[in-house]
């Protein structure tokens, strides 16, 4: 068969470079090779030159992206490692294993690297839970999915992010994020350098799962799309539970692994040709030796399964070799075969039986050409679309009150308290106690996480947008008491060869390239999703960047959570607050109420980069109590998480606060960058403190009493007991869930 | 005292259990692989069953477990009067190897469950709880999906009668509410022991709350329960 009979995801110049490079016609095996290494998923052929835009060095960076993980110094010897991957397609149509092995994924990039996977993070994308049934049956599943597979497998959930829009309604998004915790002496690459080591496969055995997962993740979801459950892979969380521990006992032993690959989208296909292309050598396979589950499997289907828990290990030969290996894999019954091994040559050579059945150069199934997508700014300006006010506006208290019974604002614990977040005895500050979760590292020191999007702002502004969500995660980090030192990206939207859609990413992708320039903050990893839309509907998902940043705090007493503290404590707000209401949570609640001539938040990284240092600088000096990000739901928002969290209320005047609105409303739930809502024994401490370092803030009330009171210089705007606000805030997922 | 940590495929608060028992001068803890059926021939003064998901609850939580060479060896010490704790997926393989009485059943929740609880110490005869006063609040988590102690009513009652019930969920005053029953146990009860009492199983991690820096509330209250087995032995030279 010749390339245009296979079904192929390759366009027809793609299918020409590969015959032209080659001077012949692939085999059916070689074609499916190159197409699954060619795909988007494992290409990057649409994103890669302008991924060059990320600032990706910095002095802690030991490995940017290109590798497995990114690799961060976190002192004395120690390194934190980081991942982010998404299993969008798969979860869109098998929600529980969808989720389940995109959690298993992630673990096995952060284990290849040989460091031990010490937190997961979850940011989830739903349609509208309380007004779609199949919305609510995706999040249930893919909670549980995540639940089940990280829980099993001994690493805690900590931290996350949950979004409901209804451009999500069929394209749910799962981001998983996992961060792993390893010494800088014992990491090992996925590159096989030395010609002659023996490349060995372990863990699962190989299966018609998966045929095809990295070209079913590069095009759009079907009208029926439950026809392809096989393309998703199959979870075994006990099997990786027993890779995880027995590799991470070869490292400890110090066992000779020369280089560690994991298998995920593409399979073996990618897997050897990327350990071949990193090292400069070739490979030579019998696929013979590859542990089936079925046993009628052909080369073809061997190569191209993207069956779960499978290790590709490079191991030195000759006597001996491997041995300290190859006996823990035995303790533990992790199963294993030497399937092959390096060559000088480099190309890609695999046999059956001995006789050749792929021959390609590894560089030209490693390289796929680039592609430029034509781009388009939309005719149409994608600011909110204005509606005719044909309601009231709500009052502050009705607004307050149905903010936070607003799926995106309220409580997630419905959702953590599903997920072991204690496993490991690392988790000092716990999921809802604080805007990110910290763990503690072995040197004494803290690591912050936490992972941000915002995809209304990001649709109505995809600069600024992706940009917001960098700065959010910054900001939420900084709260908790911690300076950011890394971010991975993770930027999803619809079918790129629509050149709206296309422009929309490339200034997703822009706008956190220069926010984080301008921070200093490197990227050291990342992934790109496209096709996120439906044929059946044609609709794409809104551009959905992710920023996942994490923080180093030196000492347990710069930790900060939300919660007041102290009756009587001062209340101040950092920041400006600007009437930038499109995108906001208020203006989604309200839609007929709330007059939007507001354009959607804007960021200056410079502004943030001094806020944030002199938030920092207030707790070092431990003038502040209680911090908490100001972002959805604006500053009425937090502080009433920050009353809820305490249990006491708190008296303030919003016309204090530093405010270019002309409403108290839009003061109280714009949703404008920058911000922080601070609270501490001292208020012109605080107050003399900023003013030092040049930011903007005011002191605007005093922690204390049963209730939020909240007023416009002396007339009273709204009074809400916290515990009305906590009933609305807790019970509002549970109710659409239990 | 030398304590074993019994690792199975699939724990995975093991290595936590390691590092929490490492805080509490005097114990000294080993790590046993399940297939030792001699536990590497060494004397123990205490036996632990870590939590987590042991042969992946295959069949049923604990019941491969229970029938590994291992736990032969510990049903013998367990008869001479060892003290052996079992935490979690560890109370289950408890109860499926027959050292223990009752059946642990999926939450009524249906769900799996992690969070802080507050449990009432019920019985201070036993060698994990002898460090305690009667009625002591503990704060601790837990995190387990299949929770929920049953016993036929006339055997509960003997249970209760014969104070055999060592932990009950409670709210932060020590009240055995509803709303402090995590899962729908019978009786709010968190952990139970064998007649002699020297065996214990509980579902709350106590070496999850061993440092006041990982409790919400600041308090080590777990590692009041791990070292009391060195009171009641008097220095390890039980077994």
């Amino acid at each position: 068969m010749n390339a245009e009979q296979l079904g192929l995801g390759l366009t027809p110049q793609e299918i020409a470079t590969v015959r032209m490079s080659l001077g012949r016609e692939p085999n059916e095996t070689e074609w499916s090779i190159i197409d699954a290494e060619w795909s988007e998923h494992s290409s990057y052929k649409s994103s890669r030159g302008l991924l060059k835009l990320f600032p990706t060095t910095g002095a802690r960076v030991v490995l940017g992206p290109g590798y497995d993980a990114g690799v961060v110094d976190v002192g004395d010897g120690y390194v934190v490692t980081l991942h982010i991957e998404s299993h969008n397609h798969p979860s869109a149509v098998d929600p529980y294993g969808g989720a389940s092995t995109g959690i298993g994924g992630v673990i096995r990039d952060i284990l290849s690297v040989a460091s031990r996977p010490i937190a997961l993070i979850d940011i989830l994308r739903f349609g509208l839970i309380d007004k779609s049934g199949h919305s609510r049956w995706l999040l249930k599943n893919v909670v549980r999915g995540i639940a089940d597979y990280g829980n099993c497998i001994g690493v805690p959930t900590v931290a996350g992010e949950i979004e409901f829009d209804d451009s999500f309604e069929r394209n749910c998004l799962v981001d998983v994020a996992c961060v792993g915790l390893g010494r800088k002496g014992d990491l090992i690459l996925g590159e096989a350098k030395a010609p002659g080591d023996v490349l060995v496969l372990i863990g699962g055995g190989t299966g018609r799962d998966g045929i095809k997962g990295a070209t079913f993740a590069s095009k759009n979801l079907k009208k029926d799309a439950g026809s392809e459950r096989s393309s998703v892979q199959v979870p075994d969380p006990f099997m990786k539970k027993l890779l995880l521990d027995s590799l991470l006992e070869i490292v400890a032993n110090h066992g000779e692994i020369r280089g560690m690959k994991d298998l995920g989208g593409g399979g073996l296909s990618t897997a050897l040709s990327e350990v071949a292309s990193k090292g400069g050598t070739g490979v030579d396979v019998e696929l013979k030796r590859v542990r089936l589950r079925e046993d009628d499997m052909s080369p073809t289907e061997i190569m191209i399964s993207e069956s779960q828990e499978r290790m590709l290990l490079v191991l030195p030969s000759g006597p001996g070799g491997g041995k300290n290996v190859i006996s823990v894999l035995e303790k533990y019954g992790v199963p294993y075969s030497v399937i092959g091994k390096v060559t000088s040559s480099p190309r890609l050579l695999l046999r059956w039986d001995g006789k050749v059945v792929a021959d390609l150069p590894a560089s030209l199934v490693t390289d796929a050409p680039l592609i430029d997508w034509p781009y388009e700014k939309p005719a149409t300006p994608r600011i909110a679309p204005r509606h005719a006010v044909t309601a009231a506006e709500p009052g502050l208290k009705d607004a307050l009150l149905a903010l936070l019974s607003s799926p995106n604002i309220a409580s997630k614990r419905w959702v953590y308290q599903q997920y072991d977040h204690e496993v490991g005895l690392r988790t000092v500050v716990k999921p809802g106690q604080a805007d990110a979760a910290v763990m503690r590292l072995p040197n004494g020191r803290f690591l912050a996480i936490k992972g941000d999007g915002n995809s209304r702002q990001a649709s109505l502004d995809p600069y600024e947008g992706a940009a917001g969500c960098v700065a959010e995660a910054c900001r939420n980090v900084v709260a908790v008491g911690a300076e950011p030192i890394a971010m991975v990206d993770h930027l999803q939207s619809g079918d790129p060869s629509d050149p709206e859609v296309y422009w929309a990413f490339r200034e997703t992708l822009r706008g956190m390239a220069d926010y984080c320039k301008s921070f200093g903050l490197p990227v050291v990893g990342g992934k790109v999703s496209f096709y996120n839309e439906d044929s059946a509907t044609g609709r794409a998902i809104k551009p959905s960047p992710i920023a996942l940043v994490v923080g180093l705090a030196s000492r347990e007493a710069n930790l900060r959570t939300m919660a007041f503290k102290h009756a009587g404590d001062a209340i101040v707000i950092v920041g400006e607050t600007r009437p930038e209401m499109a995108g906001s949570e208020i203006s989604a609640r309200f839609p007929k109420s709330i007059d939007l001539p507001s354009r959607s938040p804007r960021v200056d990284a410079k502004e943030d980069l001094k806020t944030c240092r002199a938030i920092l600088q207030l707790i070092e000096k431990g003038h502040a109590n209680a911090v908490h990000d100001c972002s959805g739901g604006g500053i009425g928002v937090a502080l009433a998480e920050m009353a809820i969290s305490g249990s006491l209320g708190a008296k303030v005047d919003l016309a204090s606060a530093r405010t270019s609105c002309s409403r108290s409303l839009e003061t109280a739930f714009s949703e404008s960058h920058g911000r922080f809502v601070v609270s501490g024994g001292d208020g012109r401490v605080i107050s003399s403190s900023l003013r030092g370092a040049g930011v903007k803030h005011a002191i605007v009330g005093t922690v204390g009493g049963a209730s939020l009171h909240l007023a416009a210089g002396r007339s009273p705007l709204a009074s809400v007991p916290v515990s009305s606000m906590r009933s609305r805030w807790e019970g509002a997922i549970p109710e659409l869930m239990d | 005292m030398r304590v074993a940590v019994i690792r199975f495929p699939g724990s995975n608060c093991d290595l936590d259990m390691m590092t929490a028992l490492r805080t509490i001068k005097g114990i000294e803890p080993d790590l046993v692989w399940h297939e030792d059926a001699s536990l590497g021939g060494r004397d123990y003064g205490a036996v632990i069953l870590p939590g987590g998901f042991a042969f992946a609850d295959r069949l049923r939580a604990g019941v491969i477990a229970a029938n590994s060479p291992a736990m032969a060896r510990v049903k013998r010490l367990a008869d001479r009067g060892v003290p052996v704790l079992g935490v979690c997926n560890g109370f289950q393989i408890l109860v499926e190897s027959g050292l223990l009485p009752g059946a642990l059943l999926r939450n009524s929740t249906l769900k799996f469950v992690c969070e802080w609880t507050h449990v009432r110490v019920e019985n201070t005869r036993t060698p994990f709880t002898s460090g305690l006063r009667q009625g002591q609040v503990l704060s601790m988590p837990i995190a387990h999906g299949e929770g929920r102690f049953f016993l036929q009513r006339a055997e509960l009652e003997r249970l209760e009668k014969d104070g055999l019930v060592a932990f009950r969920y409670c709210d932060a005053s020590g009240k055995p509410t509803a709303g402090s029953n995590p899962t729908g146990t019978l009786h709010n009860i968190a952990g139970v022991c064998n007649k002699a009492g020297n065996v214990v199983g509980l579902m709350p991690h106590p070496e999850r709350a061993a440092e006041a820096l990982l409790s919400p509330l600041g308090r080590p209250d777990g590692a009041l329960v791990l070292s009391s087995i060195l009171r009641k032995s008097g220095g390890g030279r039980r077994a």
